[in-house]
C-alpha cells in the first residue's frame, strides 16, 4: 500500500468538489465522508492506522465486541499457491461451513424480510461418467450421505489467478492483486457495478444484494482489512485464501477442517513447501486453462 | 451586453411557454409522464431502502433488466449519428432540420443510459469513484472506464452542436459551419465509439462465450441504426401534424430506406453467429439453445427471442419492399416491430442469455421483478419527459415561432 501518484491533485480537487456539493446540496457527512475517502492503496501509514481504528470503533458499535482490524501487507518472497486432490474429496462441505464462520460471511436468516446467505467456496457434484463438465454439475446436492454412487466433488473457490479477468475489467480500481498473489477487494472503494462477476470464469465473487446477515456471537473478531472484516450492502466479496490467517503463517480455514486431507497449501517461491512437493510428484490442472487465468489454485488425482 | 441578456430572458421565457401551452394531449402525455416517474421514484426509494434484492438479479446473473436498458438506449443514442451523416456531409436539404431533433433524442438517450447504471450500481454514493479526474478511473484495462469516459464525451459533444445550432436559429445567424462542422464531424466516430465501446464491455469477458465473439460490436452497431431511426420516424410524424415544421416526406421514406439496409445486416450477423454456433455444437451452444428453445424445462426467454426475430424480418421485409415503406400505416407497423425486435434483443435477450447456464453450469431463471420494471419505467418517464421539453422549445425556434427580436 503505497502512495500513488496524483494524489495531492485527486485530493485537491475531491476537496473543491466535496465542497461544492456539500454547499450545493447539504447533504449529509456520511456522504462526505464516503466520498472524501482516500483508496487504501494511497493512503500513508498514519491514515491507514487512523483508518483501522475506525473500522475496528465502527465493528464494535456494530456488533458489541471488541474486535482487530489488522493490515498486515504481503511479505517478501512468498506467493501463495493452493492445491486439490478430487480423489480425496468426498463432498462432505465442512470447507464451505468453516469458511463462512472464519470469514464472517452473510449467514441465512428466516427473521428479516430478506435474506442472502454468502458462500465463497462452491462444491460441485459430477458425474463420474462425464468426468470434470459443468454442465453436467450440480452445487446443490444434498443426498443423505456422501459420496454418491457415480458421483465425484469438485470444490470451486477464487482461483487467485494470475491474469485474473475480475481485476482488469473493475472500472474503478477496487480489486487488484497483492505481491503474495491474493487477489482482494477494497469493500470501501466498489461501487456495486458487479463488472468482476461477468468476467470472473469461476462463480467466485459474490454480491451483497442486502444488507449482510451476521449475528454478533457468530462474529469472527481477528480481521483483516482485505479481508473478513464484515461487509457493507452493495459490494462485491470472495475468497482470499483467509489473508487474515496465511498472513500470519497459518492454514486457510477450509485447509483445517476438511477432514479427508484433500487441500494443500503453501508458498510457491519455497521449493521445500508442501504446495513445491506436490507440483513435483503430482500431475496437476487448472480449471479452464483455455482462457489463460493462469490460477494458482491446482486441481490434482492423489 | 443588455441586448444580449434580454434576449437570453427572451428565450427563457418563449420555453417556458411551449412548456405550459399545449393541446389537451399535451397535458395528458405530461400526466403520463409525470405519473411513470412518479412510480419509478417510489420502486427506487424502495430499492435504496432495502437493496438490490428487490431485483431479480442474483449471483448467477447478476446484471438483468437495468444494464440491458443501458445497452439498448446507448444504441438509440449511437444512431443519431445516422440522421448527421447524410444531412451534413452531402448537404441533404430535407434532413437538415432532423439532425437537431436526432441530437436532441441523443442526449435524452444518454441520459436515461446514465440513470440505469446509476439504478444498478450497489453503492450509487459512490459513484464520485468512476468519475474522471476526482476518481480512480481504471483506464486503460477496464472498458466499463472506458465508456464512461466515450459517453460524457458524446454527451457534451451533442449538447454543445444542438445548443449551438439552435441559439443561432434563434438569433437569425447563420451557424458558422467551421465552427460546428468539425464538432459535428468528430461527433460521427464518437457515436459509432460509445456502441463498440458498450459491445466491448460485454465482448472482452473470455468466460462469457455468449457474448465473446467478434461479431457483438458490428451486430450492435447494425441494431442500432434500426431501433434509433425508427424512434425519430414516429416523432417526426406527429411533429409533421402537429406543428408547422416543414418536413418533406421524402426525408422520411429515406430514413426507412436506411434502416432496412441496416437491418439486413443485423440480421446477417445473427446468421452468422447462429450458424457458427449450432454448427459447431460446443459447450458454448448452451447459452444461445437457453435463448431460443430453453435448457432443462426453462424457458423463460424463448417466447422473447421469437419475438424479436420475427418482429425484426416482419420489419425489414416491410421497409425493404417500396410499396410499403411509403405507405404511412405500414411504416408505421414497421417502425413499432423494430423497436420490439431490438429491446429484445439487445435488452434481456442479449445479458441474460450470457449468464444462463452460469460458468459453474447452474441455470437460474431471471424474470424481472416488479421494482426493475417500475424503476425502469420511471427512467423511460423521464427520458421521454426530457425529450418532449426540448423538443418542443427545438421546434419553435426552428419553424421560427421563438426568435429573437429584431434589435436584440
Amino acid at each position: 500500500m503505497s502512495c500513488g501518484e496524483g494524489k495531492s491533485r485527486r485530493t485537491f480537487l475531491k476537496v473543491a468538489a466535496g465542497t461544492a456539493a456539500l454547499a450545493a446540496t447539504g447533504c449529509g457527512s456520511e456522504a462526505l465522508k464516503s466520498f472524501m475517502k482516500t483508496h487504501l492503496r494511497e493512503m500513508t501509514r498514519g491514515e491507514l492506522s487512523k483508518y483501522l481504528a475506525g473500522l475496528e470503533q465502527g465493528y464494535e458499535e456494530q456488533f458489541g465486541r471488541d474486535v482487530e482490524v489488522h493490515a498486515t501487507p504481503a511479505r517478501e518472497g512468498v506467493l501463495f499457491g493452493y492445491g486439490l486432490d478430487l480423489s480425496r474429496c468426498n463432498g462432505n462441505r465442512m470447507c464451505v461451513a468453516a469458511c463462512v464462520e472464519e470469514n464472517n460471511q452473510s449467514r441465512f436468516t428466516d427473521e428479516k424480510e430478506h435474506t442472502n446467505p454468502i458462500e465463497w467456496i462452491s462444491v460441485l457434484e459430477m458425474e463420474t461418467e462425464h468426468g470434470i463438465e459443468f454442465s453436467h454439475a450440480d452445487a446443490y446436492y444434498n443426498p443423505k450421505t456422501v459420496p454418491e454412487e457415480g458421483k465425484f466433488y469438485v470444490p470451486v473457490q477464487c482461483q487467485q489467478c494470475r491474469n485474473p479477468a475480475c481485476v482488469k475489467v473493475c472500472p474503478t480500481k477496487a480489486t487488484w492483486q497483492e505481491r503474495d498473489g491474493i487477489v482482494v477487494i477494497d469493500y470501501d472503494w466498489c461501487i456495486g457495478c458487479r463488472c468482476c462477476m461477468s468476467a470472473c470464469p469461476y462463480g467466485a465473487r459474490s454480491f451483497n444484494w442486502c444488507d449482510p446477515h451476521l449475528p454478533s456471537d457468530e462474529v469472527n473478531p481477528n480481521m483483516h482489512v482485505l479481508g473478513n472484516r464484515p461487509r457493507q450492502r452493495g459490494v462485491v466479496e470472495k475468497c482470499t485464501f483467509c489473508i487474515q490467517r496465511t498472513r500470519a503463517g497459518r492454514y486457510p480455514a477450509c485447509l483445517e477442517a476438511c477432514p479427508t486431507g484433500a487441500r494443500k497449501f503453501g508458498n510457491l517461491l519455497d521449493p521445500e513447501s508442501e504446495i513445491r512437493k506436490l507440483l513435483e510428484q503430482k500431475r496437476v490442472f487448472v480449471l479452464k486453462e483455455e482462457l489463460n487465468t493462469q490460477p494458482k489454485f491446482f486441481y490434482f488425482y492423489g | 451586453m443588455s441586448s444580449r441578456r434580454s434576449a437570453l430572458l427572451q428565450f427563457v421565457r418563449g420555453s417556458f411557454r411551449a412548456w405550459v401551452i399545449g393541446s389537451p394531449i399535451y397535458y395528458l402525455w405530461l400526466a403520463f409522464l409525470l405519473a411513470l416517474i412518479g412510480m419509478g421514484a417510489y420502486a427506487y426509494s424502495n430499492q435504496l431502502e432495502h437493496g438490490l434484492i428487490l431485483t431479480s438479479m442474483r449471483d448467477p446473473v447478476s446484471w438483468g433488466y437495468y444494464i440491458g436498458n443501458f445497452t439498448f438506449l446507448v444504441g438509440v443514442a449511437a444512431a443519431a449519428v445516422v440522421l448527421v451523416i447524410p444531412a451534413y456531409i452531402y448537404h441533404w436539404k430535407p434532413i437538415k432540420e432532423l439532425v437537431i431533433l436526432g441530437e436532441l433524442l441523443a442526449i435524452a438517450a444518454l441520459v436515461m443510459c446514465m440513470l440505469f447504471v446509476l439504478v444498478d450500481v450497489g453503492r450509487p454514493d459512490r459513484l464520485a469513484h468512476i468519475m474522471p479526474v476526482i476518481g480512480t478511473l481504471n483506464v486503460p484495462s477496464s472498458l466499463l472506464a472506458w465508456d464512461v469516459l466515450a459517453l460524457n464525451l458524446y454527451f457534451f459533444l451533442n449538447l454543445s452542436v444542438v445548443t449551438y445550432l439552435l441559439i443561432c436559429l434563434f438569433r437569425r445567424k447563420e451557424a458558422n459551419p467551421y465552427l460546428f462542422m468539425p464538432l459535428v464531424l468528430f461527433s460521427i466516430p464518437v457515436a459509432v465509439g460509445i456502441h463498440t465501446v458498450t459491445a466491448f464491455v460485454y465482448n472482452g469477458l473470455p468466460g462469457r462465450p455468449f457474448w465473446n465473439a467478434a461479431i457483438l460490436a458490428p451486430r450492435f452497431l447494425a441494431s442500432a441504426f434500426c431501433s434509433g431511426p425508427a424512434i425519430m420516424l414516429i416523432l417526426l410524424q406527429i411533429l409533421r401534424k402537429t406543428s408547422k415544421l416543414d418536413l418533406k416526406i421524402e426525408a422520411i421514406w429515406k430514413i426507412a430506406e436506411l434502416m432496412a439496409y441496416a437491418m439486413f445486416l443485423n440480421l446477417f450477423f445473427l446468421l452468422a453467429e447462429v450458424f457458427k454456433e449450432w454448427y459447431s455444437d460446443t459447450h458454448h451452444l448452451q447459452h444461445m439453445r437457453y435463448l431460443f428453445f430453453g435448457l432443462e424445462g426453462h424457458t423463460a426467454l424463448v417466447g422473447w427471442a421469437w419475438t424479436s426475430v420475427v418482429c425484426s424480418v416482419v420489419a425489414f421485409l416491410l421497409f425493404l419492399i417500396p410499396g410499403t415503406r411509403k405507405n404511412l400505416i405500414t411504416l408505421n407497423l414497421g417502425c413499432v416491430l423494430i423497436w420490439v425486435g431490438v429491446y429484445i434483443e439487445k435488452g434481456v435477450g442479449l445479458v441474460v442469455p450470457g449468464f444462463t447456464p452460469s460458468t459453474l453450469g447452474e441455470i437460474y431463471e431471471y424474470d424481472p421483478s416488479m421494482t426493475e420494471f417500475m424503476v425502469g419505467c420511471g427512467i423511460f418517464g423521464i427520458g421521454a419527459l426530457l425529450f418532449t421539453l426540448m423538443v418542443r422549445v427545438a421546434v419553435d425556434v426552428v419553424s421560427g415561432k421563438l426568435l429573437a427580436d429584431e434589435a436584440a
